[in-house]
């Protein structure tokens, strides 16, 4: 079981978070950053199933330079080796454009299973699984709180609904993106941390991946964000504190508002 | 006027709220067209989506639309886009719509704009971004704009219609046939709304100190017809699902009050609730960061206060 798993490196969200008042894309260069949480999910459950199945695990990111930390972080979990597409051409991409650009990068590589995020914390699109399931032509597991493996032969989820799960399965190979709840991340132990030193890093440019500059980055995407503006703060709310009719004082306040 | 689709969204032989929603936006910006896909007997849901404006439906029906996730929905919608190019299409934000809306945005060579709670003329799209810090104004600028629309956005106004329905044939194909939904379970439904759908939610955090207190909340819930919510520590300890987390990394809601019980109000939790219309805490620490956001905070014991709260609406409702 060869795996590939995407993983994004966003503004940790401990952190303020702004866009860039230039060119109104995320601002990643004057924050914080830190892997996508959920990635690590998803790296965990790529680790898994390589220890029960054998194997080899690949990272792939597109991001600026400093998303290395990031695959460093995978690459100390204890995946094999790691696919870096970065160049600025790049900037400001889209959900399309990167789909297409992850797709291509995919696209040279040997897998039997791509496993993603659910969502990454910046974007919050929850389609990149879908989109790569589209453009690579294979089937889409998305959501899955858990993850079943037949080497050789099919893939099963249990796919997170509103009031249970859809069991879902496909042939391998397949596109699968977890929800947090679908395990536990190992933390990197020091030798991890040692070993990952020297795994194989491969880095891709524009060119490299077959990207056509003419469709790419930031002048080039499907969308585009024409104004931004910082939520005002909310403001004027009342506390009071309970002295024994604090419940009675909060049905009053909702019927003040109309509320009830 | 210029065609506008709505992908109408079903379960369970009903259309879902925010269908009516979609419609009702749609109108805004030119004539609305429903988009119904489903399996055999999907037809039957025609009826209700004149009652809310819809000038014309598409119905296409096909058992592989029940059988197989997302991509024989998304393959059909774009075959639809292709055939008469709307001026937009509008999708619920919803896991499946997003992920409809986004594959035939691909194949239809257009972009796509998520999450939006509002619409201009010009089909600029308003989002809330980083947890709703920021609000942003998006437009899609290639091809047929795709607009997802968060649930409860829109007050639903119905504009009765007599739209005509036309039959399309559909092939799927064999590649959107990969991903075969064996069985649907259902674990937990108990007659609440849905979150995202809610107009009112009661979320519950730590402060309750144990799964068995989650009783507590679903009462208040339940008092209110409201929508339960956790916080992320409670998921995690087991105290309640994480389909109901709200937060950073589960539900964003955006009610017209949310209720929140027992929880601090850290920032990954405030990124999922703090577009709600009218917010109240209920928390025993005075510091408590919930408060900044709140309209009504009332610091106090949890045990004490919400069983009183429960008590006093019913008396207002009797
Ligand atoms: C990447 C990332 C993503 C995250 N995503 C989410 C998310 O999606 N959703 C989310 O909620 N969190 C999320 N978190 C976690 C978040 O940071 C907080 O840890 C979490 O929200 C805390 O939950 P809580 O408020 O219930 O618990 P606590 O912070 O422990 O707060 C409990 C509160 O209950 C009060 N309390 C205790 N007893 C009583 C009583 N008897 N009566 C009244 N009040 C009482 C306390 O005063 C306290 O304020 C995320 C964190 C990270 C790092
Ligand atoms: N630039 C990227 N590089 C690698 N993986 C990505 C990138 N963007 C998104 N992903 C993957 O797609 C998932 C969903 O992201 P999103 O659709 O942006 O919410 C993430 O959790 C990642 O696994």
């Amino acid at each position: 079981m060869n795996i590939v798993v995407c993983v994004k490196q966003v503004p940790d969200t401990w952190a303020e978070r702004t866009l860039s008042a230039s060119d109104k894309t995320l601002d990643r260069a004057s924050v914080d950053v830190v892997m996508n949480e959920i990635d690590e999910y998803a790296v965990e459950e790529a680790l898994r199933i390589k220890e029960a199945h054998g194997g080899e695990v690949t990272v792939v990111t597109m991001g600026p330079t400093r998303a290395t930390e990031t695959i460093r972080k995978a690459l100390s979990m204890g995946a094999d080796k790691a696919v870096h597409l970065t160049d600025e051409a790049l900037h400001g991409s889209c959900v399309v454009q990167t789909s297409d650009a992850l797709a291509k990068v995919i696209g040279t590589l040997e897998y039997d299973l791509i496993i993603l995020g659910s969502e990454s914390t910046d974007a919050r699109l929850s389609v990149m699984a879908a989109l790569l399931a589209e453009r690579l032509g294979l089937p889409q597991l998305s959501l899955a709180r858990k993850v079943t493996v037949e080497p050789g032969t099919k893939v099963s989820i249990e796919r997170q609904t509103e009031h249970g799960y859809d069991l879902v399965e496909s042939a391998l190979p397949a596109v699968v993106s977890v929800v947090e709840k679908i395990n536990e991340p190992r933390y990197p132990s020091f030798k991890g941390i040692m070993a990952a030193k020297s795994k194989p890093l491969t880095t891709l440019s524009l060119a490299d991946a077959g990207i056509d500059a003419g469709s790419a980055g930031l002048a080039h995407a499907t969308s585009q964000v024409e104004d931004f503006a910082a939520r005002p703060p909310r403001s004027g709310g009342e506390i009071v504190k309970n002295e024994g009719d604090g419940g009675v004082k909060v049905a009053e306040f909702l019927a003040g508002s109309k509320l009830i | 006027m210029a065609e506008v689709f709505v992908l109408v969204e079903h379960a369970d032989g009903d259309i879902k709220k925010v269908t009516y929603e979609l419609l009702t936006r749609a109108r805004a910006l030119g004539e609305p067209s429903a988009v119904l896909l489903g399996g055999p007997g999907t037809a039957a849901l025609a009826d209700k989506l004149g009652e809310y404006g819809a000038q014309r439906i598409y119905l296409a029906e096909d058992a592989a639309f029940d059988e197989f996730l997302v991509a024989p929905k998304a393959e059909a919608l774009a075959q639809l886009v292709s055939e008469k190019s709307p001026a937009a299409v509008l999708v619920a934000s919803s896991p499946e719509g997003k992920e409809i809306a986004a594959r035939a945005a691909v194949r239809t060579g257009s972009g796509i704009v998520t999450d939006a709670v509002d619409i201009t003329p010009e089909l600029v799209a308003t989002q809330n971004i980083f947890g709703g810090a920021t609000v942003v104004q998006a437009k899609v600028v290639t091809g047929t704009p795709f607009i997802t629309i968060r649930p409860n956005s829109t007050a639903p106004e119905a504009a009765p219609a007599t739209p005509e329905v036309e039959q399309v044939s559909v092939n799927v194909s064999d590649a959107a046939k990969g991903a075969r939904v064996v069985d649907r379970v259902v674990e937990a439904k108990g007659g609440r709304p849905d979150l995202a759908e809610a107009s009112v939610v009661v979320s519950g955090g730590r402060g309750l100190g144990g799964a068995e207190h989650f009783a507590l909340i679903e009462q208040l819930a339940d008092t209110l017809g409201a929508a339960v919510g956790a916080s992320r520590a409670a998921t995690d300890a087991g105290w309640y699902p994480h389909q109901n987390q709200v937060g950073q990394t589960g539900k964003t809601v955006s009610p017209q009050l949310y209720i929140a019980v027992g929880i601090s109000g850290a920032i990954q939790h405030r990124a999922g609730m703090q577009t709600s219309k009218t917010i109240v805490a209920i928390n025993k620490d005075p510091e408590a960061p919930i408060f900044e956001l709140a309209d009504f905070g009332l610091v106090g014991d949890l045990f004490d206060v919400v069983p009183q709260l429960i008590e006093a609406i019913e008396k207002r409702k009797a």
